[in-house]
C-alpha cells in the first residue's frame, strides 16, 4: 500500500477535506464493533450456559440479546457507513462536505445518542418487540432528525460536486440513505400511550404487521448491510488494490437490478404463516431473482483484483477486502436458496438462520469494514503506514478461522434441529421432544460461542494496531509477505 | 470529457472517466453471469403462472395448480389421520384399563405418549418422571392420588388443585400455624413420622398425637390414602424434603402443589396416551 496515493488524484485547487468529524466515526467504529462482538460472546454463552443470566433481569439473554444485535449493525455497521460515505463522498466529488463541521458533528453526536438511547432502554425492558427495530418511538424520532441531517450533507455534497459524474459507491450509498428512512418510518409508525411514557402501539396489526415488520427487516439487511457496504467496497477495494473497477457495465446492472428487486424479499421471512400464499410467492421469486444481481457486486469486487492477484499476498488489508467479498458471494447464494419454501420449511425458526446471518454479517460486512478502517487510520492520522501488517494478518486468520467454526457449527446444529423437528414416526408421531433438540444442539452452541471468542480477540489485535497507529508508532518487522528465494513478483506488478 | 484508455494488466478500455484517482473498466457482462440472470427471471415467470402470485383489488392470481398451503396442510393432517385410522377410533372408544391389555393399542399409546410427556410434563416432573423436590416421582410405586390407570387419566385430565371444576383437591390443616399443635407437639409427632419409615425414636406422645392429628388421613398405620391424595409416610418418600425439619415445617404450615388440567389443552387421545405413557414408567398398578 501507498499511503501517499490517497492524495495524488486531489488537484492543488480543491479545498481541505471535512476529515476531523471521520476520524471520530473511525473511533466510534471500532469502540462499538468491540462492545457489540463482546455482547455476541457473552450471550452465546448464555444459551450454552443457561446459569450464565443472572438473577438480575438487566443483563438476561432477552435483554442482551437486541444489545448485542443493534451494536453490531447500527453502532458498528451505522459508524462505518456514515464515516465512510462522509470519507468517500467529499474525494469523488472533489467538494468538502455540506453543511460543513457543524452538520458533521450533529450527524456523528446524535448518532451517537440513538445508540445511547436505544441500548439503554433494551437494558431497562423498554421495547416495542420488533427484531432490528426494537426502540421506542421516542428513539425513533430521534433517530429520523439525524437521518434527514445525514441525508442533506450526503446529498448536498452530491449536489455541489466537481466531478461531471457521479462515482458508483455514491449511488449505493444514496440507496441505502433514501431507502433506510423510508422503511425505517413506515416501520415504526406508532402511537404513544403518552408523551411522558416509553410505550407505544404500532399503527399496524395482525399480518400487516408482520409484513410490514419483514419488509422493514429483510430491506434493512438489503439496504443497510448489503447496498450501504456495497457503496463503501466500491470505493475502498479499488483504492486499496489501485486498480480499476472491473466492469462499470456490470455496476449500473447490478445496481438498479438489486435495488429493484431487493425491496420485495421480505415475505420469504413468513413462508408458511398467515401471509397469503400469493405474497409468499412474491417473496421467494423474487430472492430467487436477486442471486445474480448480488453476485454482480461479488464479481466487480473480486475481479478487480485482475492482474493484481499478487497483491494478496503482501497486502493483508487487501485480503480483509477481498475475502469479505467472498462471504458477501456465499451470502447472497445461501439467502436465495434459503427462501425456497422447500428448503425454508426446513431452515426457518433453526440455527441455520443464526450461521447465514453471520456470514453475512462477520464474513461481509465486518471483515469490508476492518478493511476500510486499516485504510482510513493511517490516512487521517497522517502516518506513513499502519502500525504492523504482520498483525493485521494475525487478526485476519483468527477471525477467519472464527468465522468458519461459527458458521459451521451453526449449519450443523441448525440443520440437525430442523430434522429433529420435523421427525415422525409412520403414526405421525413426533420422535423427538423439544428438549431433546435442545440438548442436541448444546455442543454446538460451544463451539459457536469459541468462534465468537476467536472473532472477538483478532478484533482486539486490530484496535491496538489502530491505537497504534493513531499514535505514529511503527512497528519493527521485516517487510510483509516477502519470501525468501521465492520467485518474484511479476514485472507486470511494478507497474 | 471521456478519456478513454486502455489498461496495461487487461487490455480492456476503460470510461474514460476518473474520480480520486479510481477508473472503471468498461468490460462487458459476464455471459453466464447474465445468462443465469436470465434463467431465474424465467424461472420466476413459470412459477407466477403455476402458482398463486400477484394481488389484484380484491383477490388474487390463483395460478394454474390451484395450490393453497392452508389445502395443503389440511390435506397432509388427513393423510395422517388416515395413516392412525385403524387404530384411532379404537384408541378413542376404548378405556384406558383395556388399552394397557391390549397390546396393539398400547403401542400406539407409547408411540404418541413419550414425546407429549417430555413436550407437557416434564418441565416439572423431569426426564421419564425422575421428579424433583415438590414435584412427584412418576417412575416409583409411590402415588398420591393414585397408581391405577384410571386414577393416573383422571390425574392428568383435572389435575390437581387446579381450575377445573373436577379437580383432585384435598388440603392438609396448619397444625402449627392455626396453633392446633404446640412447637413441642409438632416435634414429637415429626419423630414418629420418621420413625414409620426408621429413621427416628418414636415416643408414646408422638404416637397419640399422630392418631388423634393425622391418621384419620393418612390411616393408623401412616401408609396414606389416595382418594385424599393423603402421602404413605411409611416409605422415606418424601414431597417437600426428607428430614425433621422438612417435616416440622410441613406440619406447621404445609405447602400445596399444583397441577393443571389437561383437558381443553390436549386432546383425549394424547391424554389417554401420555397417561399410559406414565403408568409404564416403572410403579404403574
Amino acid at each position: 500500500m501507498s499511503p501517499a496515493s490517497a492524495g495524488v488524484a486531489v488537484q492543488a485547487d480543491v479545498v481541505s477535506y471535512e476529515d476531523d468529524v471521520i476520524r471520530k466515526f473511525v473511533i466510534a467504529s471500532t469502540f462499538w464493533a468491540i462492545v457489540g462482538l463482546l455482547m455476541g460472546v457473552i450471550i452465546a454463552l448464555q444459551l450454552a450456559y443457561p446459569f450464565l443470566n443472572p438473577p438480575l433481569e438487566w443483563f438476561t439473554f432477552g435483554r442482551l440479546r437486541p444489545v448485542h444485535t443493534s451494536a453490531v449493525i447500527f453502532a458498528f455497521g451505522g459508524n462505518v457507513l456514515i464515516g465512510t460515505s462522509f470519507y468517500s463522498v467529499q474525494r469523488t466529488c472533489r467538494a468538502n462536505l455540506f453543511g460543513g463541521r457543524d452538520l458533521a458533528n450533529f450527524v456523528f453526536w446524535g448518532y451517537q445518542m440513538f445508540i445511547v438511547l436505544a441500548a439503554s432502554g433494551y437494558l431497562l425492558g423498554i421495547t416495542q418487540s420488533k427484531e432490528y427495530a426494537e426502540p421506542e418511538w421516542y428513539v425513533d424520532l430521534w433517530l429520523t432528525i439525524v437521518w434527514v441531517a445525514y441525508l442533506v450533507a450526503f446529498a448536498g455534497t452530491l449536489l455541489k460536486r466537481r466531478e461531471p459524474h457521479i462515482y458508483v459507491s455514491n449511488w449505493f450509498y444514496l440507496a441505502f440513505i433514501l431507502t433506510i428512512a423510508m422503511l425505517h418510518i413506515v416501520n415504526n409508525l406508532a402511537v404513544p400511550v403518552s408523551w411522558t411514557g416509553a410505550k407505544s402501539y404500532i399503527v399496524w396489526a395482525g399480518v400487516q404487521d408482520a409484513m410490514t415488520q419483514w419488509w422493514y427487516g429483510h430491506n434493512a439487511v438489503g439496504f443497510f448491510l448489503t447496498a450501504g457496504f456495497l457503496g463503501l467496497m466500491y470505493y475502498f477495494i479499488p483504492k486499496q488494490a489501485e486498480r480499476p473497477v472491473y466492469s462499470y457495465r456490470l455496476s449500473i446492472i447490478h445496481f438498479w437490478a438489486l435495488i429493484f428487486l431487493y425491496i420485495w424479499a421480505g415475505p420469504h421471512h413468513l413462508h408458511y404463516t398467515s401471509l397469503p400464499d400469493w405474497a409468499q410467492t412474491l417473496g421467494m421469486t423474487f430472492s430467487v431473482m436477486l442471486w445474480m444481481p448480488s453476485w454482480g457486486g461479488m464479481i466487480n469486487g473480486i475481479m478487480t483484483l485482475s492482474g493484481a492477484w499478487h497483491k494478496l499476498r503482501t497486502d493483508p488489508v487487501l485480503r480483509f477486502l477481498v475475502v469479505s467479498v467472498g462471504f458477501y458471494g456465499m451470502s447472497t447464494f445461501e439467502g436465495p436458496l434459503m427462501s425456497i419454501k422447500a428448503v425454508n420449511s426446513l431452515s426457518h425458526y433453526t440455527d441455520w438462520t443464526i450461521g447465514h446471518v453471520h456470514s453475512g454479517a462477520l464474513g461481509w460486512v465486518a471483515f469490508v469494514s476492518f478493511g476500510a478502517l486499516y485504510f482510513l487510520t493511517p490516512r487521517l492520522w497522517n502516518r506513513t503506514r499502519l502500525y504492523s501488517l504482520q498483525l493485521v494478518s494475525y487478526h485476519f486468520w483468527i477471525c477467519t478461522v472464527g468465522i468458519v467454526v461459527y458458521i459451521s457449527a451453526m449449519w450443523i446444529s441448525g440443520i440437525m434441529q430442523g430434522l429433529m423437528w420435523r421427525s415422525y414416526d409412520h403414526l405421525g408421531f413426533l420422535q423427538y421432544s423439544f428438549l431433546e433438540t435442545v440438548d442436541a444442539m448444546h455442543p454446538y452452541y460451544v463451539i459457536r460461542a469459541f468462534g465468537g471468542i476467536l472473532f472477538l480477540l483478532g478484533s482486539l489485535i486490530m484496535v491496538y494496531n489502530l491505537w497504534r497507529t493513531a499514535q505514529g508508532k511503527l512497528r519493527k518487522e521485516a517487510a510483509f509477505g516477502e519470501v525468501p528465494g521465492a520467485p518474484g513478483i511479476l514485472p507486470a506488478a511494478a507497474e | 470529457m471521456a478519456d478513454r484508455e486502455t489498461d496495461v494488466l487487461t487490455g480492456t478500455e476503460t470510461t474514460g472517466h476518473e474520480w480520486d484517482g479510481i477508473k472503471e473498466l468498461n468490460t462487458p457482462l459476464p455471459k453466464w453471469w447474465l445468462y443465469t440472470f436470465y434463467a431465474t427471471i424465467v424461472w420466476a415467470f413459470g412459477y407466477f403462472v403455476l402458482y398463486p402470485a400477484w394481488p389484484s383489488f380484491s383477490s388474487f392470481t390463483t395460478g394454474m395448480l390451484g395450490y393453497s398451503s392452508r389445502a395443503e396442510i389440511a390435506e397432509t393432517m388427513d393423510q395422517v389421520a388416515a395413516g392412525r385410522a385403524a387404530w384411532a377410533e379404537k384408541f378413542a372408544t376404548t378405556p384406558v384399563e383395556e388399552i394397557v391389555a391390549d397390546r396393539e393399542l398400547l403401542d400406539f399409546a407409547m408411540a404418541g405418549g413419550k414425546t407429549i410427556f417430555a413436550d407437557n410434563c416434564q418441565p416439572c416432573h423431569g426426564a421419564a418422571g425422575s421428579g424433583a423436590l415438590s414435584y412427584p416421582v412418576l417412575a416409583d410405586d409411590d402415588w398420591l392420588w393414585g397408581g391405577g390407570i384410571e386414577a393416573i387419566y383422571a390425574t392428568v385430565q383435572h389435575g390437581i388443585r387446579s381450575s377445573s371444576e373436577e379437580t383432585r383437591v384435598s388440603e392438609m390443616p396448619r397444625f402449627g400455624a392455626d396453633e392446633t399443635l404446640t412447637p413441642k407437639e409438632i416435634a414429637s409427632v415429626a419423630d414418629y413420622v420418621l420413625s414409620l419409615s426408621g429413621t427416628a425414636k418414636a415416643t408414646e406422645e408422638g404416637a397419640m398425637l399422630f392418631a388423634d392429628n393425622c391418621a384419620a388421613c393418612h390411616a393408623e398405620d401412616g401408609k396414606g390414602m389416595a382418594e385424599l391424595g393423603a402421602p404413605n409416610l411409611t416409605d422415606g418418600i418424601w414431597l417437600y424434603g426428607a428430614g425433621k425439619a422438612a417435616i416440622v415445617a410441613q406440619v406447621t404450615a404445609p405447602r400445596h402443589g399444583v397441577m393443571p388440567a389437561w383437558s381443553g389443552r390436549l386432546n383425549d387421545v394424547s391424554i389417554k396416551q401420555v397417561s399410559i405413557y406414565v403408568h409404564s414408567l416403572g410403579g404403574g398398578q
